[in-house]
């Protein structure tokens, strides 16, 4: 299930950025947070299961200042994605997890995190003022947050820490060279990067991923625009529609006489590393992969990076969207010292270093708007812009349901296969069909 | 028996009858059943059950097997597997062989060459596996260039549904073939030397040499290296995993990719555990199919 969220205007970005003050760096920590009283668990120690990426170092990174400031020792694990998406399920479903915080991804475990009622309610500990940091706002969420971490009884048991947007980043060069301003619709992007491709000069008009289960996101920022939900309401799929299957088309044609040879077995790094040699034009990915662009040892096109918001579909405007938070593990002894954590982490302190560093984007509309956050982003002003355009059109990149694993794996295989020559149409009917039992039997 | 025993050995031996030896045992029964035969029982045990991770689980029999039955996906590998195999057994040996006959001649430097060739079989399957990622690249990789150079156009390796075999066969054949060629040098240099002489006298040319007393006398040792091999092959994970995953789309899913993929990223205990078993009886299937053909070779070894 797909969800729109209200739209931000700029003016709104300024009232609250406004409000939310100035003030970044560590000093601001103790002044802000005062009237909770960080102490109470001195001496507590805490685990904490990470997925190992750029949230995740930038907490380690500064682990200390929270031990510092709580009194609460830390054992900090960050393990690679696919690896700790495994290691928490299995450490959950036997009933006595290892660990007391855990870091989960919402658009692969939102719904089987809430099956199995892993994670505690967050209310209790947000209802006591003594632990609670009233810096903290639940509101203070984007509305796709927000709905990334309540469950359909409303109830709060995780707190988001970072979205995703897809946006595409495009080579200002090649576009220039070509005379083309970049493309405001689908159509006009598969029409520049027609142009823009000259296999004779080794360049190509865009790229992305073509590799089975990575390869997803790609796809549903073409359905997101085709005004495709891939499940619908009461599970229907929707995945054999008109809307669907023109989507697939884009995709196939874009990925097999646009691209690069040899992108059906691509992933982001391969697709990063057409980009930063400066032989494609487009890449479309998440807004977490700027950083090497922008860096000269890395990259051949610094300062050349256009950042685009995904153009106009036939029938939405939608920029696929991603994120991952932090929740406490129902079977916890330690929930209250585990909730401080998680509070410190969310900190705007934290949240901001995550969007300076471009490592990540916060959920929290304040950190975004603030004009004293932003001025220490190390990324190009196009790529913040981009981040506010993405949000004010951020529909979920992946189905809600339980088997979103499978949902990837079929469908990617489905899409690899369009890439090879086989029939979306055909493609899509088989991945349905495959894919409908497995949906109805994870939710009966 | 001679003679009739003395009571008092009598007696000892019937402490041994009756279990004075035991503890010297348990340990070696203990791991073996909680190392080897409970996980196995375990496994048989979980492939009756409808078992999601993070639901309940429930009794179904044989449900999992059937399912198999009708699965596309798990023929597909079966087949996919077997190709594997059979090419990455085949081409380490030969190449071993070849490379064994090499160094089985007296050079400078033998020592100091053969240490290098050994060492692709030291490194990490994963950190191998990133580098020929690279190597694999279309546009990037030096795989390509080195095939401009001879005029031959790019080809796409592993990102090919038609080519990611043969080239995951490839580095497979890369980082075996020296584990093949210790065996046979080992076999090589254990040969006698009359044969040769004889042959010598006979006046058999070097091929005739090779065609008739070498190649017949390595057999044994041929086999042993291809049973090696075969089951290694056979279980092959980690570098079909790290460069591709199994892709593109499935081309190159083997039954342990598969296995892993419905058990670890399904989270679907029950279904992996019923392909983890019928995995389990075609390794020892093949594995009884080649102990065969080492018995049928074992007497060319009594003559020699």
């Amino acid at each position: 299930m797909i969800r729109s969220f209200g739209r931000t205007t700029r003016r709104q970005f300024l009232v609250t950025g406004v409000a939310a003050g100035a003030g970044v760096g560590m000093p601001f920590v103790r002044r802000a947070l005062a009237a909770t009283n960080w102490r109470k668990f001195d001496g507590t120690s805490i685990e904490v299961s990470m997925i190992k990426s750029p949230r995740g170092d930038i907490i380690q990174k500064n682990l200390k200042a929270f031990e510092d400031l709580t009194g609460i020792e830390v054992g900090l694990e960050q393990v690679p994605e696919q690896q700790q998406r495994q290691k928490s399920v299995v450490e959950f479903s036997s009933g006595r997890p290892s660990f007391d915080v855990c870091h989960l991804s919402y658009h692969v475990q939102k719904r089987l995190f809430e099956k199995g009622r892993w994670l505690a309610d967050l209310k209790p500990f947000l209802d006591d003022p003594e632990l609670r940091d009233p810096n903290l706002d639940p509101e203070d969420f984007s509305a796709a947050g927000k709905a990334y971490a309540t469950n359909e009884q409303g109830e709060l048991r995780s707190l988001p820490i970072s979205v995703d947007y897809w946006i595409i980043y495009w080579n200002k060069d090649l576009f220039q060279k070509a005379g083309l301003e970049f493309p405001q619709t689908f159509d006009a992007l598969i029409a520049a990067a027609e142009k823009l491709t000259d296999p004779a000069t080794g360049t190509y008009g865009f790229v992305a991923r073509g590799m089975k289960n990575a390869n997803l996101p790609v796809w549903a920022s073409f359905l997101l625009g085709y005004g495709v939900e891939p499940v619908g309401p009461g599970l229907q799929l929707n995945t054999t529609s008109e809307g669907a299957l023109a989507a697939t088309r884009m995709y196939q044609h874009l990925l097999t006489k646009t691209a690069p040879p040899g992108t059906i077995g691509f992933n982001w790094n391969e697709c990063q590393a057409a980009f930063l040699q400066g032989k494609a034009a487009m890449w479309l990915d998440g807004v977490g992969f700027a950083p090497p662009l922008e860096d000269p040892t890395k990259s051949r096109v610094v300062g050349k990076v256009g950042y685009a918001v995904m153009p106009k579909g036939p029938q939405a405007h939608a920029s696929a969207t991603f994120g991952d938070g932090l929740g406490i593990a129902d079977a916890s002894q330690n929930k209250e010292a585990a909730f401080l954590f998680l509070q410190w982490a969310l900190s705007k302190p934290l949240q901001a270093q995550l969007l300076q560093t471009g490592s990540g984007v916060p959920f929290r509309k304040s950190v975004l708007a603030d004009q004293t956050v932003r001025q220490g982003v190390k990324m190009p002003a196009a790529w913040v812009d981009s981040v506010i355009g993405s949000a004010e059109v951020s529909k979920f990149g992946l189905p809600v349901v339980v088997p979103v694993t499978e949902f990837r794996d079929i469908f990617g295989i489905a899409l690899t296969n369009t890439l090879s020559g086989a029939d979306p149409k055909d493609e899509l009917q088989k991945a349905t069909d495959q894919f409908r039992p497995i949906l109805e039997k994870s939710e009966a | 028996m001679v003679g009739r025993p003395a009571g008092g050995s009598r007696r000892r031996r019937l402490n041994w009858h009756s279990g004075g030896y035991m503890p010297f045992i348990w340990p070696a029964l203990l791991i073996t059943l909680a190392v080897i035969v409970f996980p196995w029982v375990f496994t048989g045990w979980m492939s009756l059950q409808n078992w999601q991770v993070g639901a309940e689980r429930s009794f179904i029999g044989l449900a999992n097997y059937a399912r198999l039955f009708s699965d596309e996906r798990f023929f597909e590998a079966t087949g996919r597997t077997l190709l594997y195999t059979f090419l990455s057994v085949l081409l380490p040996l030969i190449f071993g062989t070849i490379a064994a006959l090499v160094f089985h001649e007296e050079f400078p430097l033998r020592g100091f060459l053969r240490g290098i060739v050994v060492m692709p079989m030291m490194a990490t399957p994963v950190a191998i596996a990133l580098v020929w990622t690279m190597m694999f690249h279309p546009q990037l990789g030096i795989l390509n260039y080195l095939l401009s150079l001879l005029g031959i156009p790019p080809q796409l390796w592993v990102f090919d549904p038609g080519t990611v075999i043969p080239s995951l066969v490839l580095v497979e054949t890369w980082q075996w073939t020296p584990l093949v060629m210790l065996v046979v040098l080992g076999g090589l240099a254990s040969l006698p030397s009359e044969p040769y002489e004889s042959a010598l006298i006979d006046g058999a040319t070097w091929f005739q040499r090779l065609r008739f007393i070498t190649l017949p006398m390595i057999v044994p040792f041929l086999v042993v290296a291809a049973f090696l091999r075969g089951v290694d092959a056979l279980k092959s994970f980690d570098i079909i995993f790290a460069i591709t995953q199994g892709g593109p789309g499935t081309a190159s899913e083997t039954i342990n990719i598969y296995l892993y993929l419905q058990a670890f990223s399904f989270n679907d205990m029950g279904y992996g555990s019923a392909i983890a078993v019928i995995f389990m009886v075609l390794v020892v299937a093949l594995t009884l199919i080649l102990l065969w053909l080492r018995g049928c070779t074992g007497w060319r070894e009594a003559q020699g």
